[in-house]
């Protein structure tokens, strides 16, 4: 088991290895348009070519490469190319901010989703023709619409909550819960819609294998049958839509974080990619790459313990 | 002619352990004339057409060119004479603006589908049918792709992509691929394993004709229904990218004018209503398509029904008595039983049936596929199939009847004074915990034993019926033991109760002869034992000489001769019971007549 | 003369992880079919015989061993090379359901194998008619789906199809298994017929030593992947040598009371004496 989780983050490190050399290899052919974005009204070929060579831009790309790697496995990502700023407690910071986003979306998304694709699947009637309005409205709007709308109506209309800006955890719980609650809604909806309909399907299909007839043949009680047995079967690839879930909600959460102008991740890596900041792009990729890796093993490893067939010896 | 039974009635039992195939429901049509015949997709497909030829006319309908800016015209409201939805904060028309909106939202998503298409059925074709190597390593390109949070990526490769909407939607494509390649990768998996692929290969096709011919068929259906849904989602992501500023201001696109209208909410609160309605309209229209285009294509799903709610039943049992006397141990009076057939018309498949079973008989119930002798097990049960109905009759066990009861009604029975056992051993153990823990279940609620106890009882019935070592098989998951295994596992729960009744489907038809043998004899031991009386379902009469004292003849939904083994076997007196042991292979003929040889003058002996 | 010849055939198949060793089901078995004849391969599952049928049919790669048809290796023919087979070497599957294509008609299913040889479309045409005919099918079958035949009807089609080029071997992987007691019978019938009719050999794979009984002029029981018996269908079916075949046919319950009891006694004597 441990050979196992060193071998998968072993595999982690190549790939965050390759992602990045990619994207530098992508990048670096736009390092002249970045000299001459900072450079502004005085950008000439000599002053371009002069501030590539400060910089260190003009050297192979493996060079730059190389020294960014070594770099970054000490901790040090860099500094933004237009201010300055560190990027390594950047990101970190900008991290915070949206996973105080997605964390409490995807749990809320969970229990909705397996409350109500349990509900749907072992009621049937009315309780699933519900189940399925709400699926297909969630599927239909687009969220940027659902943003919006939301800002409209209980920001702009209403005045209930504050249509932007963001207040940490740390320094005041109810404005942080106000300020990241019509985002979570739009998170939730957009979340329960697909993620409902995989439960309820698949507990449907459970429901009707030979097992649960079998089960019922022999006394179990409805509860046993619904939550023991065809929860737990149906559990494992919910499971792995719940992950897909939520690495979804990382790279949408941009957009979101632009309609409520919170200062998140996204919003982070689309100002550096809008201006073409090169380290702080590597950075933003990086801690994407392994906060993917990191999901994907836990995936694994929670769907090892549901369901024997795929467990690791 | 041969006169092979009905194969109408074979629905009912597929229908039973849930596994009718895909094509039995559909009628025979083209899709696209079912399409056609589907309100909903003729909808939503009509409205987007209309858009869209909106959008290619757009020229035609407004005099403006969607930058053309009027200074005079900032923010006007809709309804000012030129500009029937206004303008925006630069002065341009505003239903010129949606009008091209909507052709860069199309060519938006005839990329975005086309390259998921493309790249997604191209590596799912190749890697569903060609060997395992090459499905590894597309698989794992595959889910590398999945896992990346794909927005972010886009964002990421904006300075590679100069932030121009049709390479971004060539990378999202891309992005969407893994969504068709899972889609045709298990479905062409799936008719790789299917023998008329093997019959076509023997046959000598390519396998290129073959992948035209028997595969692409198959795939043609969902791939059809996805491209719907990923049309709607490259158009939502590019209004949203578009909506964050990425790319040229000079395109009009939804996002931008969504975007525009927002940053003036408080100045012309309708200017982003429009083209987030159309925006609504185009991807609802392509949800509801894929979803209607879903229902023609794969049919209806079944729909849940209520856990525990008990069998569907149109009698209502009279609660009088039967006859006086000690009441038989089981009585089924006049059972009928009808499935609705592809068209939703009810049709019988148990017609009639009355059975009585005494206290420590064993009772053969014979029949041909299709004869409904599952279904009446399944009755007496109480787990037929929610789409099956029962439709009169009653099902009396010692004198209490037993139709129309609740699973919660029924509980203090089951595991209890009747038991089960299925035909198909490993499907009816549950994959996910180990053998012991779902017969501690079964004990638990048997004798009410707990804890160690518990164990100890589920251990010493294992040794009862004949595993060699049961601490292991206690331990052992279901896919980590033999067929045979699983029966004696199965059969150990239905006995740990000391039933009255058994209840056996089959027991032994998905087992090799060697292990049927074995089977039957524990399950004679066990009778013998207990004294219970056992219900064999089976089609194979030899069994029935095997273990029967009684044997009830079954043929399309009615009982047509009960009797006595020795007696039914020897003089058989309805025609049916005399045409099945007619056509049992005789134990003493064989092969007489020699080879014959093919030579140059034909065939001789 | 002989038609088929296999010779110390052995296959071995992958398992799933990277490194785990192939597991063999055939540890090298060796049979003959001869011109006309039927040969009976009788075994339980995991016995490989199914396996065998598949790797004279090409769907199956042998690690070791060789097959000979018509004095021509065929073991280790590639694609193209194997498609010049298909008019000598045919197939009758045991699932009738799966075996047809539920989306083509019986024509379009009867005449594919002759299109695919070059028959023009005309003389299909006829020959499916024939083909029908010959199974005991209505000729208007041939506009028809699958599923609106029964589980013998699709085995008949199923059978026209391995006809329908004239070959000189069908491989039938337990053709009647699937199928009810009265369809059964009359279908091993119509193989017979067949086959006094046009000469054609059959490998008849099954786990049923009543139906290799009624078809086969000689019998061959296999056990996890070894032949351990082979001889004339009488003395294999009625008084085998082996201890396993012996095993194998007192298991088998007979329809007759007193019969089975006597037999079930008899197993039990052989139980306790190989037990000891």
């Amino acid at each position: 088991m441990l050979l196992y989780i060193l071998r998968r983050l072993g595999a982690g490190a190549v790939l965050t290895v390759l992602v990045t050399l990619i994207t530098f290899l992508l990048l670096s052919t736009s390092l002249d348009d970045v000299a001459a974005t900072i450079l502004g009204q005085s950008a000439t070929p000599e002053t371009i070519a002069a501030l590539m060579a400060d910089r260190g831009w003009d050297r192979p790309v493996a060079v730059q490469y190389a020294e960014w790697l070594v770099g970054a496995v000490q901790g040090d990502f860099g500094q933004s190319v237009y201010n300055a700023l560190p990027v390594g407690p950047t990101v970190l910071q900008r991290l915070g901010v949206t996973l105080s986003l997605i964390v409490p979306a995807l749990l809320i998304t969970v229990l909705i989703s397996v409350l109500l694709g349990v509900w749907a699947a072992s009621r049937g009637g009315v309780a699933d023709r519900l189940a399925q309005v709400i699926s297909l409205i969630g599927n239909i709007l687009p969220a940027l619409l659902l943003a919006i709308g939301l800002v409209v109506v209980l920001a702009v209309q209403l005045s209930w909550l504050p249509a932007t800006g963001y207040t940490a955890p740390a320094d005041d719980v109810l404005a942080w819960m106000r300020s990241i609650t019509m985002p979570v809604i739009v998170l939730v909806i957009g979340g329960v819609a697909s993620m409902a309909a995989q439960v309820r399907g698949r507990m449907i299909d459970e429901l009707r294998r030979d097992y649960v007839r079998t089960r019922r043949t022999r006394g179990a009680s409805t509860s046993s049958i619904v939550f023991k047995h065809a929860l737990r079967n149906a559990g494992s690839p919910a499971l792995t839509v719940m992950s897909l879930e939520f690495i979804q909600m990382f790279g949408g959460a941009l957009i979101i974080e632009q309609v409520f102008a919170l200062p998140g991740y996204g919003s982070y890596a689309f100002n550096a990619s809008m201006q073409g900041d090169v380290p702080v792009i590597m950075g933003v990729t990086v801690w994407a790459v392994l906060l993917v890796t990191a999901v994907n093993l836990a995936t694994d490893i929670a769907n090892g313990l549901l369901n024997p067939k795929a467990r690791v010896h | 002619m041969s006169t092979d039974r009905d194969h109408g009635s074979t629905t009912a039992e597929a229908a039973s352990t849930g596994a009718v195939a895909a094509g039995h429901a559909v009628p025979r049509m083209p899709m696209w004339q079912r399409v056609l015949r589907d309100p909903q997709a003729v909808i939503t497909l009509g409205t987007l057409i209309v858009i869209m030829l909106l959008g290619a006319l757009a020229p035609f309908i407004t005099p403006y060119g969607p930058n053309q800016t009027d200074l005079h015209a900032v923010n006007a409201p809709a309804g000012t004479p030129g500009y029937p939805l206004g303008a925006d904060e630069s002065g341009r028309d505003i239903l010129t603006r949606l009008l091209h909106s909507i052709n860069t939202a199309t060519v938006s998503a005839l990329i975005g589908a086309a390259t998921a298409l493309v790249v997604g059925a191209t590596a799912g074709l190749v890697g569903g049918y060609f060997g395992t190597r090459t499905r590894a390593v597309t698989e794992w390109m595959f889910n590398l792709v999945m896992t990346f949070p794909g927005v972010l990526l886009l964002i990421v490769l904006m300075p590679v992509t100069g932030g121009d909407y049709r390479w971004t939607m060539l990378i999202f494509g891309v992005l969407l691929s893994p969504g068709i390649y899972r889609i045709v990768r298990n479905l062409v998996v799936g008719v790789k394993n299917e023998l008329y692929v093997d019959a076509a290969r023997v046959s000598g096709l390519t396998d290129l004709r073959i992948l035209g011919r028997h595969v692409f068929f198959v795939v043609r259906g969902p791939i059809i229904i996805a491209t719907a849904f990923m049309a709607g989602s490259a158009i939502s992501v590019q209004s949203g990218l578009a909506f964050l500023g990425v790319g040229s201001r000079e395109i009009p696109s939804f996002g931008a004018m969504i975007s525009s209208g927002f940053r003036n909410l408080y100045i012309a609160p309708t200017q982003f209503l429009w083209p987030s309605l159309l925006l609504g309209l185009i991807t609802t229209s392509l949800v509801l398509l894929g979803n209607a285009l879903r229902d023609v294509v794969e049919g209806s799903k079944p729909a849940p029904a209520k856990v525990g709610a008990g069998q569907r039943a149109e009698v209502v049992a009279d609660a009088e008595d039967a006859a006086a006397g000690t009441p038989a141990l089981l009585d089924i009076h006049d059972l009928a039983i009808s499935y609705p057939d592809p068209a939703g018309k009810q049709r019988e498949v148990v017609r009639g049936l009355s059975l009585r079973i005494e206290r420590g008989q064993t009772v053969g119930l014979v029949g041909e596929s299709g004869s409904g002798k599952t279904q009446t097990a399944f009755a007496t049960l109480g787990v037929l199939p929610d789409e099956a109905v029962i439709t009169r009759g009653s099902i009396r066990f010692e004198g209490r009847e037993l139709i129309g009861l609740t699973d919660a009604q029924l509980r203090p029975l089951r595991g209890k004074a009747i038991a089960y056992v299925p035909q198909e051993p490993m499907s009816n153990l549950d994959p996910s915990y180990q053998v012991g823990t779902q017969l501690v279940e079964d004990v638990r609620w048997a004798l009410g034993l707990d804890g160690p106890e518990a164990k100890r009882r589920v251990l010493a019935l294992l040794e009862r019926c004949g595993i060699t070592d049961p601490e292991r098989t206690f331990r052992a998951y279901p896919h980590e033991i033999s067929g045979g295994m699983a029966q004696r596992v199965l059969v150990a729960g239905a006995v740990a109760s000391r039933p009255k009744l058994l209840i056996a489907d089959e027991p032994t038809t998905a087992l090799d002869v060697t292990v049927q043998a074995e089977i039957l004899d524990l399950l004679r031991d066990l009778q013998a034992e207990l004294g219970m009386a056992i219900l064999l379902v089976t089609h194979n009469f030899g069994v029935v000489a095997d273990i029967c004292d009684h044997v009830a003849v079954m043929q399309a939904g009615r009982i047509v001769e009960v009797g006595e083994v020795a007696r039914l076997f020897a003089e058989p007196r309805h025609e049916y019971t005399r045409m099945l042991l007619g056509s049992i292979l005789d134990e003493k003929t064989v092969r007489a007549d020699p080879p014959l040889v093919a030579s140059e003058e034909g065939i001789r002996p | 003369m002989t038609l088929l010849e296999v010779e110390k055939l052995r296959v071995a198949f992958r398992t799933r992880g990277l490194r785990a060793k192939p597991v063999e089901v055939l540890h090298g078995v060796s049979l003959e079919v001869a011109a006309g004849e039927t040969l009976g391969l009788v075994g339980e599952s995991g016995s490989g015989k199914t396996t065998i049928g598949r790797a004279v049919l090409g769907l199956v790669k042998p690690s070791g061993g060789s097959i000979r048809f018509d004095q021509r290796e065929i073991s280790g023919l590639s694609r193209r090379e194997r498609r010049t087979l298909a008019p000598d070497i045919q197939v009758v599957f045991q699932d009738p359901y799966s075996s047809l294509n539920p989306a083509m008609t019986i024509g379009e299913i009867l005449s594919e194998p002759l299109v695919v040889q070059g028959t023009v479309a005309k003389g299909a045409r006829a020959r499916v008619r024939a083909l029908l005919d010959q199974v005991g099918l209505p000729s208007d079958a041939s506009e028809r789906l699958p599923r609106e035949f029964s589980g013998g009807q699709r085995q008949r089609v199923a059978i026209a199809r391995a006809l329908a080029l004239e070959p000189k071997l069908i491989v039938c992987d337990e053709p009647v298994s699937a199928l009810d007691l009265s369809t059964q019978a009359r279908v091993l019938d119509l193989f017979i017929d067949i086959q006094r009719r046009t000469g054609v050999s059959y490998l008849f794979v099954s786990h049923d030593l009543t139906v290799v009984r009624h078809i086969s002029h000689r019998v061959a029981v296999l056990y996890q992947g070894d032949l351990v018996e082979t001889g004339p269908a009488p003395d294999v079916t009625s008084t085998p040598s082996h201890p396993y075949t012996q095993r194998l046919l007192l298991a088998a319950p007979v329809a007759d009371p007193a019969l089975q009891r006597r037999r079930r006694e008899r197993r039990a004597r052989l139980r306790t004496s190989t037990a000891v």
